[in-house]
């Protein structure tokens, strides 16, 4: 499983670096749903299949295909790629890039300068969760419910045609 | 059964939350920004669910399927916002949006 682990890990790294290099947006996407499905590995090499289930279902299947059906109706040109590498100029990216990556050594730094226990033990099935979901829980799910719904009528308001 | 390290687990999750943050800053297209806020989520929830099989508990997994609810709520009101700019500006560089009643 550890290796499995590891295997998931460099792919999900690999694959959200490249997301950042691409230009186009659908290759972006193609490379964001494979960083999402390395991390469903991940989580079910951690012992969670439920949730590496969901990411599968919800974040590649339903989010991702959200982002595709917006390229689709944005219908952009092959002019969109060529903006895409004058907006990625080394002036624009030098910055950002270091500050990520002092922050990317001092977290690492910090996790590694102190012992931590393997993880381990049985995996945690559905049932554990889904009884934790809807019993100490239960507020929180309400609340989703309702951000849900918050959602629904923004995107709503937001996808209406301006009536002026 | 896995003996990943704890920390190994986690620092995975930071290296995808800079990944993320790393790719907010360095583009303009708001197509691209609203999809490393997805992969910065989906770092958090990683961290939450590494934690939570830490302990051997559930939790961690319960507060990924609040992360998956927060970050479908977001995507829905972030491309209907996408789409309102397209509409409006005809581009898709956020820099454009930065004026009010522009």
């Amino acid at each position: 499983m550890i290796v499995v682990f590891y295997i998931a890990s460099g792919v999900a790294i690999l694959s959200t670096f490249l997301v950042i290099l691409q230009s186009n947006a659908v290759h972006a996407l193609l490379y964001a749903i494979l960083s999402l499905l390395s991390v469903a590995i991940v989580f079910f090499s951690l012992g969670a299949p439920l949730v590496a289930a969901l990411e599968v279902i919800v974040y590649a299947g339903a989010i991702m295909v959200l982002f595709v059906f917006v390229v689709m109706v944005l219908n952009l040109g092959p002019g969109a790629e060529g903006q895409e590498r004058v907006w990625l100029q080394p002036r624009t990216w030098t910055g950002p890039v270091i500050l990520t990556l002092v922050l990317i050594g001092e977290l690492i730094y910090i996790f590694l300068a102190r012992p931590g226990l393997a993880l381990g033990g049985p995996a945690i099935g559905p049932q554990e969760v889904s009884l934790a979901l809807y019993g100490p829980y239960l507020l929180g799910v309400e609340l989703a419910s309702i951000l849900l719904l918050a959602g629904l009528v923004g995107a709503y308001h937001l996808g209406r045609e301006p009536s002026d | 059964m896995a003996e990943v390290p704890t920390q190994y687990g986690i620092i995975l999750a930071a290296i995808l939350f800079s990944l993320g943050v790393a790719g907010i800053l360095l583009r303009r297209n708001i197509f691209f920004v609203l999809l490393f806020v997805e992969v910065m989520l989906n770092a958090a929830g990683l961290a939450f669910v590494v934690a939570g099989a830490r302990w051997g508990q559930a939790d961690g997994q319960v507060m990924f399927i609040f992360v998956l609810a927060t970050a479908a709520a977001e995507v829905a009101i972030g491309l209907g916002l996408l789409l309102r700019l397209h509409h409006q500006f005809k581009t898709l560089n956020v820099d454009e949006a930065s004026d009010l009643r522009g």
